[in-house]
């Protein structure tokens, strides 16, 4: 095995903080959701680092589910953002206050 | 080092890049153009983790079908010229608080004794390769949460439907 874990490691770490850093700072509801989505990727790396480092390939399956829910929250939220953009006419998170208490 | 090293610079590079490009421009579709770069380099990262059929299922479900949906609902929604704020006031805020993330990860993953401990490489030929193994423990160990993930997709798309339909 060529790749030491630790670096994927440090790989899926700089991908979940730029994940984190999408979703607090821009207000696009498409762009927090792709953010949302770097950083489900960012988990599925630890899984397939944490299976090539214990030999286990019982892990990478669970990473098959995790692209599994991946593709069913990015659906739900996709969809809805058409809602909000029906309803609201804005995609800018910012620009949806009516829960604001 | 090695080539397989060298490899992995490069698309670790090419995804962290793009990942960041992702977050940083204006323009929708870019991201989303940038999203499906980033997705393809961490495929080609899981084919280096010998996780080759993890690595198919990227490139179908992530590239093919997620980044179709994300392209799509950028169509349908039409923002036009309304490309929106980039950062906001507390943006710095937010990058501190990333950092200070960050480095408390990477502290915990370097002193967590991941560096000196990976053994040597088994022969997954031998067992049939990856994709059989896998197989066989999806549908043999794991067959009951499979069934309930092809329930959750069918729940998560029938969630959708009724979300974006027209009329309420």
């Amino acid at each position: 095995m060529p790749i030491p874990p630790l670096y994927a490691l440090i790989f899926s770490l700089l991908l979940f903080a730029i994940g984190v850093l999408g979703v607090l700072t821009r207000r696009n509801a498409i762009i927090i959701l792709m953010s949302i989505e770097l950083m489900m990727n960012a988990a599925n790396i630890n899984f397939i680092a944490f299976a090539a480092r214990t030999h286990d390939l019982i892990v990478q399956v669970f990473a098959v589910f995790t692209i599994a829910v991946a593709a069913g929250e990015v659906a739900v939220g996709l969809a809805v953002v058409l809602a909000l953009f029906r309803n609201r006419d804005t995609v800018f998170v910012d620009e949806v206050h009516i829960m604001r208490g | 080092m090695t080539p397989a090293a060298v490899v992995f610079y490069v698309l670790a590079s090419i995804a962290v890049l793009s990942a960041l490009m992702v977050i940083w421009s204006r323009n929708v579709i870019h991201s989303a153009i940038y999203l499906v770069l980033t997705f393809l380099c961490v495929a080609g990262v899981y084919v280096l983790l010998q996780a080759e059929f993890v690595a198919a299922v990227q490139v179908l479900v992530y590239a093919g079908g997620i980044l179709v949906l994300f392209l799509f609902v950028i169509m349908l929604v039409n923002l036009g010229a309304r490309v929106g704020p980039r950062v906001r006031v507390h943006a710095t805020v937010s990058a501190l608080v990333g950092l200070a993330a960050t480095s408390l990860l990477v502290y915990v993953a370097a002193t967590g004794g991941l560096v000196t401990s990976f053994n040597v490489p088994v022969d997954l030929s031998a067992q049939g390769g990856n994709l059989q193994q896998v197989g066989w423990s999806l549908y043999r160990d794991y067959l009951l949460p499979f069934e309930i993930a092809s329930v959750f997709l069918l729940v998560a798309m029938i969630g959708a439907i009724v979300l974006a339909r027209q009329k309420y």
